[in-house]
């Protein structure tokens, strides 16, 4: 059992956890994640390592309110514990030789993007972020991300704050108005957001990396659930990636992958909704 | 005693019935019918069938015991070289091992002593397992990883010795293949919680979410105060064929099919969270004990139809006999001989399977006839699901993150077979994950090897 220590909403059905897990803390690096099971009956569902602290010992996730478990997480306070936490998995995200990187992060996306660019900050990299949400209420970290990189650009799809437009509007302006040049694009966040960017990034011949975010189970490669096609390659997500070339994945069927179960989410979320099936607390 | 001849046969859930729920297949022995069948043992002054166990289970004097009605003595007897009798009295591939080898084969009757095995272990859990004898502790410490049937045994033995033992499992549940491969069906999993519990009272430590290798390594162990590793990871690496159409939704590794059915209970779905897709007609290729389980499954999970895909014929297909035999009274139907070569779907979802018919041709490396292609018989099966059986490998995670861990070209952890030791001093390896898929009794026989091995290498350290 994992006690939630802090719990906070940073946006519309977004939520910021510090989860006390010393062993998951003592190795975990930027670009890892972890896989939890909220109680007995619960599905096991990744989410990235947002921060850490290897001293006190925990482990701080972010994530958004989507299905069934994510919203029993949600519904956990301070002081209650989820029922299984297990990591770091994934390989770490690797910055070496970069001197300066765009950062772009979509939604949810900022939170596995913030330890990244900490730590890219760490090892003297410029980094310019863009992060981009719904509106101004579900923009999230930008206070935290603020010190760590050079330019911070936000773009908002209904123009509350920032830029009116998506992340890859901003990406545009800054490469062919403003003839920004950078080592490497990061780019974290929904699939069709790293399709688009991945696709400019491509002409514009700027090496991209993206996070892929198949369905998972296991986590370490036994279950294969998570495979994601990588040029002429078959990739496991969880122990090859979740970090890729976003040249080289093939967007259109991960997109068809992660969409396989919506039937079955639905389900269990309106059962969750009709009440009496948390079991939880 | 006249000498009966037929075996006494075991009861089981009628198939109409059985092929729609995921209770137990096969209910065991009363005590007058064990008694019944323990009779029909000749007592051998050379008893054959001890050679045939792997773990040379004292099975003339168990049986005994049954005969005079000592059920409890019976299964400690057992206990003595086996711990997981429940467990193997139900899976092991009996007919190639203990029971080949007695004398009563012959006449293709031999004493059932996997029934009987099941029948004392079942009669002494529904006792109650007498409290274990707590060692005196000698005060080292031993980290074994993985709580397969090979962890569990080196755990167990190593307990009784007095070391203190902590077991580290990756997955949130204990037990292994015990719990995440093979179905309710065929081991209950009630019964490997309770060899589970056997053992914390023995004093061994769990300690679920760690994985060797992310979480911890095993330079982290000895740093932390283990003066000795035993690795008994498994193989749990899934294996593909390669051809085009395997990322449609709908093929799955029967890892993963048979993962989220036992250990997330997704034939419970929606009151367990994990989903299983409904499929209507389900293609399970391969041959084992893995293929015949995942497509019991599909079966129970309302599938109309469901096929053994298996590119050599009945002969050479690696499952045990009862549990082929099983499936097809459920109805499951075998396309043997038959390969595939693609993977169709629409929309990304599969909608069918295109196959090759197969004959058998020279025998190859492994002795079995190799299977060669008939030109032209190509065919498609119409299915919406794919389970691909194909066997697995062992996982590179630890390996990969040792220093001085030699491994096999396919993975498989190189140890000295008598004893476990592998070439890292201090750290031994059994079961699967130096094999390759194997079975549950090797696996324990392994642990057991490493455990006195482990205990000879740390008496030497003082
Ligand atoms: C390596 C990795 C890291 C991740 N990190 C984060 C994170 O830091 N914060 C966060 O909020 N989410 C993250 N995700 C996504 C998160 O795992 C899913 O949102 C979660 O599994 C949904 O579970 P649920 O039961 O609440 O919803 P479900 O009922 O399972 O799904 C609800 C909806 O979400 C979609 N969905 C399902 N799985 C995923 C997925 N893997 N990614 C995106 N959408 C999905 C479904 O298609 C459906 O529309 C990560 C995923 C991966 C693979
Ligand atoms: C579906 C199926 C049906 C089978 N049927 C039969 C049968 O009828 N009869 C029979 O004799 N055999 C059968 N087998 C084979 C048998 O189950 C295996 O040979 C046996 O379980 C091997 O035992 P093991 O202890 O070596 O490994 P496993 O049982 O695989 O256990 C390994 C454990 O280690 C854990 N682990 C892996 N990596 C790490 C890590 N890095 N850190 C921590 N923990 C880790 C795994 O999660 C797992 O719990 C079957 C196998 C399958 C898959
Ligand atoms: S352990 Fe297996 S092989 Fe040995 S006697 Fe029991 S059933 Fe037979
Ligand atoms: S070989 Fe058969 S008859 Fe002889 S002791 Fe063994 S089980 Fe009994
Ligand atoms: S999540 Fe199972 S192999 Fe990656």
């Amino acid at each position: 059992m994992y006690k939630i220590l802090q719990k906070e909403k940073l946006a519309p059905s977004v939520y910021i956890m510090k989860v006390e897990a010393p062993l998951v803390a003592r190795k975990a690096q930027p670009g890892q994640f972890i896989i939890l099971r909220v109680y007995d009956m619960g599905e096991r569902i990744p989410l990235t390592i947002a921060d850490y602290d290897r001293d006190k010992g925990t482990i701080t996730i972010v994530f958004q309110e989507v299905g069934k478990t994510t919203k029993l997480l949600a519904a956990l306070e301070e002081g209650q514990y989820i029922q299984d936490f297990a990591g770091p998995l994934g390989k770490p995200s690797e910055f070496d030789g970069l001197k300066t990187v765009l950062a772009i992060g979509g939604g949810v996306g900022a939170a596995p993007l913030y330890p990244q660019v900490r730590r890219m900050h760490e090892m003297g990299i410029d980094v310019d972020v863009i992060l981009g949400a719904k509106s101004k209420d579900y923009l999230i970290l930008t206070e935290e991300i603020k010190p760590f990189c050079r330019n911070m650009y936000i773009a908002t799809d209904d123009g509350s704050v920032g830029y009116h437009g998506f992340v890859s509007d901003v990406l545009k302006k800054l490469v062919e108005e403003d003839g920004q040049t950078y080592d490497r694009v990061i780019a974290i966040g929904p699939l069709i957001m790293m399709k688009v960017v991945s696709g400019m990034t491509k002409q514009y011949n700027i090496p991209t990396i993206v996070s892929m975010n198949p369905i998972m189970m296991d986590g370490t490669g036994m279950c294969g659930a998570c495979r994601v096609k990588v040029g002429d390659e078959v990739k496991h997500a969880c122990v090859d990636g979740p970090d890729f070339d976003g040249h080289l994945v093939d967007f259109d069927e991960a997109m068809r992958r992660q969409a396989f179960y919506r039937d079955e989410e639905g389900l269990a979320l309106h059962t969750l909704e009709e009440g009496g099936q948390c079991q939880c607390h | 005693m006249p000498l009966k001849l037929e075996r006494t046969p075991m009861r089981e859930q009628d198939p109409v019935q059985r092929r729609r729920n995921f209770d137990e297949v096969a209910l065991g022995y009363s005590p007058d019918e064990a008694i019944r069948e323990a009779q029909r043992c000749i007592q051998c002054k050379h008893p054959f069938c001890v050679e045939g166990c792997p773990v040379h289970v004292q099975i003339p004097q168990f049986i005994k015991l049954i005969t005079e009605g000592r059920f409890e003595d019976a299964a400690q007897k057992i206990k003595e070289t086996n711990n997981l009798p429940a467990v193997c009295g139900r899976v092991c591939p009996q007919e190639e091992q203990c029971e080949a080898r007695c004398v009563l084969n012959r006449k293709g009757q031999s004493v059932a002593i996997g029934r009987l095995e099941r029948f004392a272990a079942d009669y002494q859990m529904k006792k109650g397992i007498p409290d274990p004898e707590r060692p005196i502790k000698i005060g080292k410490k031993v980290a074994v990883i993985g709580s397969g049937p090979a962890g569990l045994t080196a755990a167990a033995d190593l307990a009784k010795l007095g070391y203190d033992v902590t077991v580290f499992e990756s997955f949130h549940e204990l037990g292994g293949v015990l719990v995440y491969g093979i179905p309710e069906f065929r081991l209950p999993k009630a019964l490997v919680k309770q060899e589970i519990e056997f053992l914390k009272r023995l004093g061994v430590k769990f300690v679920t979410n760690v994985i060797v290798g992310n979480t911890l390594t095993i330079d982290d162990l000895f740093d932390d105060g283990y003066q000795a590793v035993f690795i008994g990871t498994g193989a749990g690496l899934p294996k593909f064929m390669d051809i085009p159409g395997e990322s449609l939704n709908g093929v799955y590794s029967a890892n993963e099919y048979l993962t989220r059915v036992n250990l997330m209970k997704a034939y419970l779905f929606p009151k367990a969270d994990t989903p299983i897709k409904k499929a209507h007609k389900v293609a399970v290729v391969g041959g084992g004990n893995v293929a015949m389980d995942a497509a019991r499954c599909a079966l129970r999970l309302d599938a109309d139809e469901v096929h053994i895909v298996y590119r050599r014929s009945e002969a050479e297909m690696p499952a045990r006999a009862e549990e082929v035999h099983h499936a097809k009274e459920e109805g499951i139907i075998f396309d043997l001989l038959t390969n595939p070569i693609r993977i169709i779907g629409e929309n990304g979802r599969v909608t069918g399977m295109e196959c090759i018919k197969m004959e058998l041709g020279e025998p190859d490396a492994s002795g079995r006839r190799r299977p060669v292609p008939v030109k032209g018989s190509e065919f498609i099966m119409e299915v919406d699901a794919v389970i691909m059986a194909l066997g697995t490998t062992p996982n590179p995670l630890i390996a990969a993150t040792t220093h001085g861990l030699e491994i096999q070209p396919w993975g498989g952890i190189i140890a000295d077979e008598a004893t476990g030791a592998t070439s890292r001093p201090g750290v031994y390896a059994g079961g699967d994950a130096v094999t390759g898929a194997a079975t549950v009794i090797l696996a324990m026989g392994a642990g057991k090897k490493a455990a006195a091995a482990i205990h000879e290498y740390l008496e030497g350290k003082k």
